[in-house]
């Protein structure tokens, strides 16, 4: 079993909460992890990405080759496009619908949306708006990980103790929160 | 025996506060802050009284950082790549003087500058220093080498360099971690005297026994199992690899090499390993992250002998990190992507924070400068406000290294460049530009400098800056005239009086500071969502 998944957004959008969230989750499985991130400049409001792989096998390089990843997850819709040379041929683009707009250039929303539409396997959807009507905006990571959970080779119920464990110390409201917040997302992906 | 999910740099303060650490001496710099900052925010470090406290700059960490070694201790001192130059005094000479109490000094090295100027290999200085070298593949070896690095360097009598860059720093993995060891006694050199006082007579003994110890640390470098030699049958080819390289290599070879391979996570050169290597192998490729040092090493000057692939011939790319791709190719392998990047999709480059004060000093700078038809240049320095380079305030001329700002504007002001400012933080301002003010003063330079305080040291992420709430008070005590000292809120309400402030000081023929003063607007967000909690 092997997973490469490159998490993408913008600075500030807590990429790395998601993966926080499936390292622990990972950890508890007993999988190999290798985890690279982006701090300093980019940090920002610039473009981030973090390159996360999972395995049942020791993992040598931290960064993911092109061509190889098994999924990209991304808080923004043109973010999303950005790493898709790393994408496998059958590989799967999760991404949130709306755009992050902090650039006087940001290209024809509609075009995102038809290159987006180009690939084989996507899930598209608005994460903040389900995460507004599970309680909070800020969960919108949460939920865009639940909809990525279909497909990360993680069981659904470690995900769920890796919230515990992240958010454990916010108190019990928040956690439960984030678990509603993962599932409505889970749902989601299912039925997309 | 505790399984954690590292960061390479946490894996590093981890193992140090394990290894009976006393203090650790840091001035922030991409991708090495997290270090200290692990310490500071960790409960046993705090029990045990380690000092974690950020210092002014690398060099004043550098020199605290062997005082207390001096004083029989264990200690860490953290810095970026660049923060090496800055603390190179020091560095060159503790290798005249040796240590008492164990010394590990971290380079973060930042190939493809992804925070930084420039991508310099710090191994050149260890080199040049002649002092021995470690440099991790992954966060397991980090964290073995630095808990048993300070024996090591004890052992020796010398400072270890353990050099890592960005992916070993910012890439978490599991780490399992070893039991804790006591912190040493203080305990003072006996010799300390012969050692310590570079005086010449002295200095030359030292420098004898430094070139004596070489064998020394080169037969440590090839017994101490770092260096690993890995046998394979096809020997048209040996590849060498340093730092985390080896991992982008075994990417490659998921069902093990086919090729001998050396891997060097320790310096100086293991001889003997690489004389098995080149001696067994027609032809050598070398994959080094960051400058090609092995390699010319190997090579020679002139070239002649040895087949050595890598980064001078074109094998791989001169400039940047690797990565897997990279040393795929260099392999003669095919790499596949199927799905380019859309025309569509735009550049997203970082940029000043909304709300963010560095944005209003701008605002008004670039008015009043654009009364003087073009002859204003703008000298800036490094920190988030050198993002005033980038559309829409195009407001700064200059950023080239610490401190740099004060003192390029006053040779720009000598050669009679008028206007002639300078903007530069808070914290870079106590890191060095305190000494280039002095030099203004000297000579009442007509110059006009602005200190754009956030009280904060925003670029690396909000640690303490050193000179917060006495900035007024540095410059006055440097000697720059209290009437010439003026402080102002940058906020658009305040724009006419942040406009008449340049423009007068400006026009004053000497020295002048300008102090636009407002919190930096993600430490205030960060304080306000602790509040709530
Ligand atoms: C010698 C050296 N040390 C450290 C750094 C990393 N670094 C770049 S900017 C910066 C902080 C700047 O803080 P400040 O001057 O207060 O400006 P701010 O980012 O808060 O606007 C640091 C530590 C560096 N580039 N060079």
């Amino acid at each position: 079993m092997k997973t490469d998944i490159i998490l993408a957004g913008v600075g500030g959008q807590g990429i790395l909460s998601i993966a926080a969230v499936i390292g622990e989750a990972a950890l508890e499985d007993g999988l190999y992890m290798k985890q690279a991130e982006v701090h300093g400049m980019s940090q920002r409001g610039g473009d981030v990405q973090s390159n996360l792989r999972l395995s049942d096998k020791p993992i040598a390089s931290d960064l993911i080759a092109l061509g190889q990843a098994d999924l990209i997850i991304s808080l923004e819709p043109m973010e999303s496009l950005r790493y898709l040379p790393y994408l496998k041929e059958d590989g799967r683009i999760v991404t949130h619908s709306q755009p992050f707009d902090n650039i006087p250039n940001y290209p024809d929303m509609e075009k995102v949306l038809a290159e987006l539409d180009k690939l084989p396997y996507k899930v598209v959807i608005d994460v903040e708006t389900v995460a507004k009507e599970v309680g909070s905006a800020r969960a919108a990571n949460i939920v865009m990980l639940g909809a990525a959970a279909p497909f990360i080779n993680i069981e659904y119920a470690k995900l769920e103790d890796g919230i515990r464990r992240i958010f454990g110390r916010k108190g019990e409201e928040i956690v439960n929160m984030n678990l509603k917040a993962l599932k409505a997302g889970y749902d989601l992906a299912k039925g997309a | 025996m505790e399984k954690h999910l590292f960061l390479g740099d946490e894996a590093i303060a981890q193992a140090a506060i394990d290894a009976g650490l006393s203090g650790v001496y840091a001035y922030p710099g991409t991708p090495s802050t997290e270090i200290t900052e692990y310490i500071q925010t960790s409960s046993v470090a705090k029990e045990r009284g380690i000092h974690s406290r950020w210092s002014t700059n690398e060099k004043t960490a550098m020199e605290a950082a062997l005082g207390m070694s001096y004083a029989g201790k264990r200690t860490l001192c953290c810095m970026k790549h660049v923060g090496l130059n800055v603390a190179a005094d020091c560095f060159m000479n503790v290798a005249m003087s040796g240590i008492n109490g164990g010394m590990i000094i971290i380079t973060a090295d930042d190939p493809s500058m992804h925070s930084s100027q420039n991508e310099q290999d710090n191994r050149v200085y260890g080199n040049f220093a002649m002092l021995p070298m470690l440099e991790p593949s992954n966060q397991q070896e980090a964290y073995d080498m630095v808990y048993d690095g300070f024996e090591l360097s004890e052992r020796l009598g010398y400072p270890i360099l353990l050099r890592i860059t960005t992916r070993m720093a910012h890439s978490r993995a599991g780490v399992v971690t070893r039991p804790q060891k006591q912190e040493n006694p203080l305990h003072t050199p006996e010799d300390g005297r012969q050692r310590f006082i570079l005086l010449p007579a002295l200095a030359r003994k030292r420098f004898k026994a430094l070139i004596e110890a070489q064998d020394t640390f080169t037969e440590v470098s090839e017994t101490s199992g770092y260096n690993q030699y890995f046998d394979a049958p096809d020997k048209s080819l040996g590849i060498i690899t340093t730092g985390i390289a080896f991992n982008y290599l075994s990417e490659n070879y998921p069902d093990g090499f086919t090729h001998p391979v050396l891997k060097i996570t320790q310096y100086p050169l293991p001889r003997k390993l690489l004389e098995r290597i080149t001696g067994a192998c027609k032809e050598i490729l070398i994959l080094e992250e960051g400058f090609p040092i092995v390699e010319k090493q190997l090579k020679g000057f002139l070239g002649k002998g040895l087949t050595v692939r890598g980064r001078l011939d074109g094998t791989l790319q001169r400039d940047g990190e690797l990565n897997p791709d990279a040393v795929g190719k260099a392999l003669g392998r095919e790499v596949k992507s199927y799905y380019p990047v859309p025309e569509i999709v735009e550049q997203r480059p970082p940029a000043l924070c909304r709300g963010c004060g560095h944005r209003d000093v701008y605002e008004a700078l670039n008015e009043v400068l654009s009364e003087y038809n073009g002859t204003a240049k703008v000298f800036s320095d490094i920190g988030c406000y050198t993002l005033g380079a980038l559309p829409p305030f195009r407001a700064i001329d200059s950023c080239i290294d610490m401190g740099a700002s004060i003192t390029m504007a006053k040779g720009a002001a000598d050669a009679g460049l008028f206007p002639a400012i300078s903007v530069i933080g808070d914290s870079t301002f106590t890191h060095s530009g305190m000494t280039g003010l002095l030099d203004c003063v000297n000579e009442s330079t007509h110059i006009t400098i602005i200190i754009s305080d956030n009280e904060t040291t925003a670029m690396t992420g909000g640690q303490d800056s050193a000179g917060t709430g006495r900035l007024e008070a540095i410059c006055a005590g440097i000697g720059v005239e209290p009437e010439h000292i003026r402080t102002v809120i940058p906020l658009k309400k305040n724009y006419e009086e942040m406009k008449s402030i340049i423009r007068e000081e400006i026009e004053y023929r000497g020295v002048s500071v300008i102090i636009p003063r407002r919190e930096c607007i993600q430490a205030f967000a960060g304080k306000r969502k602790t509040a709530q909690k």
